[in-house]
């Protein structure tokens, strides 16, 4: 032996296993990873990969059959209700099991335990964020909730059994490429984190609430011109309820506290920015026409909910056969039953209510160590929960929270979430906190058969507000902006709140019934759009934040639209007018003064005034519109809201452009900073000028045209880039109903004609399997950015020999 | 003939403990043996181990993404960062199997040989 070199290269060889078994830094272990026979060359799925499979496992009742189609999408064939999920959990594990765990990782506040503390504490802040708003708090009481109902205790049983199956028979070359990329394996699955789910898309749609913005913005309005800035309705309201609906009387009376309005003038707080928060269009558009105006004498109902576009999709679509009920639609990956879709007699879909149901309550601690709060004239215990958080690479990070009467303490002198101030004490009341069971709705929607079932279903859902729409073979269409939702006094949860003593606290619900909807209306159509539902009859304040032009437009259509096709909803549901500028475009050439314009400006001008007001991919009049736009917006707030401090919010764009179709003197016009009063001419003239340095920018760089400008893409929900699609050539936009803005949009397109054989169409834009390595990862998205569809196959039990069904996967009792 | 044989057992050996056995490194254990198996000369017996992983890995990787069409190699190839290319891709996988069973290799043959100048 030649024990010198022996030593040597021994230790070489040694050297070489370690170093490339390991993560550094973000560069995978690239020996692990790039084995052929157990790294990411196993995920590389053969382009001709056969699905067909028989498989046997415990954990079944009886035997079950799943046919995929050539999109691979599955068509679930059970003898009881329990296995269908089982199946379900088991193939929403096999086709998305990273993206289940990972975002119900990022729910439960546990990404830095795979990630990092992230850069500057980025992750760890969200982390903290999720845990601090009561995240896991929250999905714990709807876990007890959903497991005392014998049904959704079952469902999710099952569901979850199949997933943990999937998970036990999970080879390491089998596991998902972002596991192998970052090094984790998944862990078991279970109850709590269906919930956690549900709270992330909670979280996601019941977000919209700027307590703190307006608390700022409050200190520089009094409260009409606050008014004027956020007013409580528009003039172009097309709401869900038509105007003029007469409501009951409300059985929930409620009385604001005498003191509430110089409460909230009094508000002082100081510099901080940036927050973790949902995107402010988070929203949808869904509607139903009854059989009198659709060609087919059938209703259609059409939604499309418009969510950040990730990769894996948030959907996966499938069909659920049992004896009992047959549903077909999207489904979440990481939840049992059909979301949103179709039955053999009905079908459903969602919009978001986008009302206020998260307040802020100022705490007044005893002391630091937030042991006692002051609460009706008296000291109250308040509970420390200590939260423990693992981070990858560090030693574990401890964080106490207060749980008050309200809620937790959000916001304290430990973390500002970059919203709040360290020096006051914000706890935080969301109705998401309360015990539901919202899984029930999709359930009883799966099986529903008519309008008694639709409407037995709703209850279920207290958080996130929904607008849940129906349509039946029947003929009936119906409407419903269903949650439990708080009965508030006027403005009641727009600021922050006194948590001193019970006076500013909710002081009742909504019954159900005297929630606006809509069921077979006159006109034969029930529309959503994220717009506010009612008019100013209505006896309860509303609250939140609305889409104006997508619901205005929608009804319109809707309205002149007769003799209706499946054909006519493809094109109205891909629709890139854009009536945003039918309202500000005239505004804005009539204050035009084209003597005062330079060449390039007049170039520019004289591209918008010919645009067709169409967001369309190819038009350069949209960008030009947008940026003029985005800087009179500028030149008419700016001066104002300089003097806000810490995080504001601006009004609404509709808010500016109603005042300035108005024509009377919108008094923020006016720059304050300047002796002269400005005129509308001179905001519009100087908002023009002070946009053409951009689009010159955007011209040289040859992004003028509108989807090169917008440059929309979907991307991975880790961000990289090599797993995302970018740069897609795509329409649309915000207050279009093709809502399509950078990386948000609609989510799932679907079209029901509820003719005796259903007649549906759907895209999403991604793909069935979860592999990067799959053909079927993005395999939809050119269709959907193409503005096409596909033709759904509801599959029935005598076409299991149709050539339709291309792999057969059976399920085997063991 | 040794080189050769040695070349073989370790490319065949390999490919079966993937199948068989759980850790991605395990065919550095057995280039060792073939190297102490099959003695030869130290840069011979890293040349032989090299290139039994190589062709070993270049094979499954090649055949891999040819039936792939390459849908993951270029994104891998993006992510790593190798210019989005298949073929490095290929390549720098073939090396690293290869660099691990060479000196996998070269450490099973110093360890069996005998210290040849001293006895000349």
């Amino acid at each position: 032996m030649r024990i010198g070199p022996f030593i040597i290269s021994a230790v070489i060889t040694t050297g070489l296993i370690y170093g490339l078994n390991k993560k550094w830094g973000t560069i995978p272990p690239i020996g692990k990873f790039l084995s052929p026979q157990f790294g990411v060359w196993q995920n590389a799925e053969s382009a001709n990969a056969d699905f067909a499979t028989a498989l046997k496992f415990s954990g079944l009742k009886d035997k079950a059959e799943v046919y995929f189609d050539e999109r691979l999408v599955p068509h679930v064939f059970t003898q009881n209700d329990e296995d269908a999920y089982f199946v379900q959990g088991y193939l929403h594990a096999k086709f998305r099991l990273w993206q289940m765990e990972f975002q119900t990782k990022a729910a439960a506040g546990r990404l830095s335990e795979i990630l990092g503390p992230g850069k500057d504490t980025s992750i760890l802040n969200f982390d903290r964020n999720m845990r601090r708003l009561g995240m896991v708090y929250a999905a714990k009481r709807s876990v007890e909730e959903t497991e005392n109902n014998p049904e959704s205790k079952a469902a999710c049983d099952a569901y979850t059994a199949g997933v943990n199956t999937y998970i036990e028979n999970l080879k390491e070359s089998e596991l998902p490429l972002e596991y192998k990329l970052l090094d984790y394996k998944p862990e078991k699955w279970n109850n709590l984190k269906i919930a956690l789910f549900l709270k992330y898309m909670s979280l996601d749609l019941a977000g919209p609430e700027n307590d703190i913005e307006y608390s700022n913005v409050k200190t520089v309005f009094d409260s009409a011109d606050f008014d004027k800035l956020y007013p409580f309705t528009q003039d172009s309201l097309d709401p869900i309820v038509p105007k003029g609906t007469v409501f009951p009387e409300p059985t929930v009376k409620v009385i604001a506290p005498a003191n509430a309005d110089s409460i909230f003038s009094a508000w002082k707080n100081s510099t901080v920015i940036n927050d973790i928060k949902s995107d402010k269009d988070n929203g949808s558009n869904n509607w139903a026409v009854t059989g009198t105006k659709t060609q087919s004498g059938a209703p259609i109902l059409c939604n499309d909910p418009h969510l950040s576009l990730n990769m894996p999709s948030l959907w996966y679509e499938m069909q659920l056969h049992t004896p009992n009920f047959n549903s077909y639609g999207a489904s979440f990956p990481g939840a049992p039953s059909i979301v949103i879709g179709f039955n053999d007699s009905c079908a459903w879909g969602f919009t978001n209510a986008m009302r206020d149901v998260r307040d802020y309550y100022e705490i007044k601690f005893k002391d630091d160590s937030k042991q006692e709060y002051w609460f009706n004239n008296a000291w109250k215990r308040a509970d420390l929960h200590i939260d423990t958080f693992k981070v990858a690479g560090q030693k574990d990070f401890y964080d106490t929270v207060a749980y008050t009467i309200f809620g937790p303490v959000m916001y304290d002198k430990s973390y500002s979430g970059k919203r709040a101030t360290n020096d006051r004490y914000f706890a935080v009341r969301w109705k998401a906190h309360d015990p539901s069971n919202e899984l029930m709705i999709f359930y009883k929607l799966n099986r529903a058969k008519n309008l008694d079932d639709y409407k037995a279903a709703l209850p279920y859902l207290s958080c996130p507000g929904q607008n849940c729409l129906f349509a039946d073979k029947r003929g009936n269409i119906a409407i419903w902006q269903q949650a439990v939702f708080p009965a508030k006094w006027k403005r009641q949860g727009d600021f922050v709140m006194p948590g001193t003593d019970s006076s500013f606290m909710w002081q009742g619900y909504i019954p159900m019934e005297e929630n606006p909807h809509v069921i077979n209306p006159e006109r034969g159509f029930v529309s959503s759009a994220n717009q506010l539902p009612v008019d100013t009859a209505y006896p309860y304040y509303i609250g939140g934040h609305h889409d104006l032009y997508r619901g205005y437009i929608i009804n319109r259509y809707l309205r002149n639209m007769n003799g209706i096709t499946t054909a006519d909803m493809q094109r109205l549901q891909t629709e890139n007018y854009n009536v945003l500028a039918e309202f500000a475009l005239p505004v804005l050439l009539k204050n035009t003064d084209e003597s005062q314009l330079s060449g390039d400006e007049k170039k520019f001008l004289d591209i918008v005034k010919t645009w067709n007001k169409r967001n369309d991919p190819g038009e350069k009049g949209v960008t030009i519109f947008a940026n003029w736009l985005d800087s009179v917006e500028v030149e008419i707030y700016g001066d104002e809201f300089s003097k806000v401090d810490g995080n504001f919010i601006w009004p609404e764009r509709y808010t500016m452009v109603e005042a300035l179709v108005r024509d009377s003197v919108y008094i923020f016009i006016d720059n304050i900073n300047t002796p002269a009063l400005e005129t509308t001419a001179d905001v519009v003239m100087a908002g023009f000028k002070k946009a053409v340095p951009v689009l010159l920018k955007a011209e040289a760089d040859n992004k003028l045209e509108w989807s090169k400008y917008k440059d929309a893409g979907v991307r991975h929900l880790l961000r990289l880039p090599a797993l995302s699609r970018y740069h897609l050539v795509v329409g649309g936009g915000q207050n279009i109903i093709n809502a399509t803005k950078d990386f948000h949009g609609p989510s799932w397109r679907m079209i029901v004609q509820l003719t005796d054989k259903i007649e549906a169409y759907a895209v999403y834009p991604g793909g069935q399997s979860g592999n990067p390595g799959s053909r079927y990862y993005d395999s939809f998205i050119d269709k959907w950015a193409a503005g096409k569809y596909y033709s759904l196959w509801f599959m029935h039990p005598s076409d299991k020999l149709d050539r339709k069904a291309k792999w057969k996967m059976t399920f085997d009792k063991l | 003939m040794k080189f050769f044989n040695s070349f073989l057992l370790t490319a065949l050996l390999s490919f079966i403990a993937g199948i068989y056995i759980s850790y991605w490194w395990f065919f550095a254990v057995i280039a060792f043996f073939v190297a102490i198996l099959i003695h030869q000369k130290g840069y011979k017996a890293f040349t032989a181990g090299f290139l039994a992983l190589f062709v070993l890995w270049f094979v499954l990787a090649f055949w891999i993404d040819f039936a792939n069409e390459g849908v993951l190699s270029a994104k891998i190839a993006s992510l790593l960062p190798l210019g989005g290319s298949n073929w490095m891709l290929i390549i720098v996988t073939a090396c690293i199997g290869g660099l691990v069973a060479g000196f996998a290799a070269l450490s099973g043959s110093y360890l069996r040989s005998t210290n040849s100048k001293k006895q000349i």
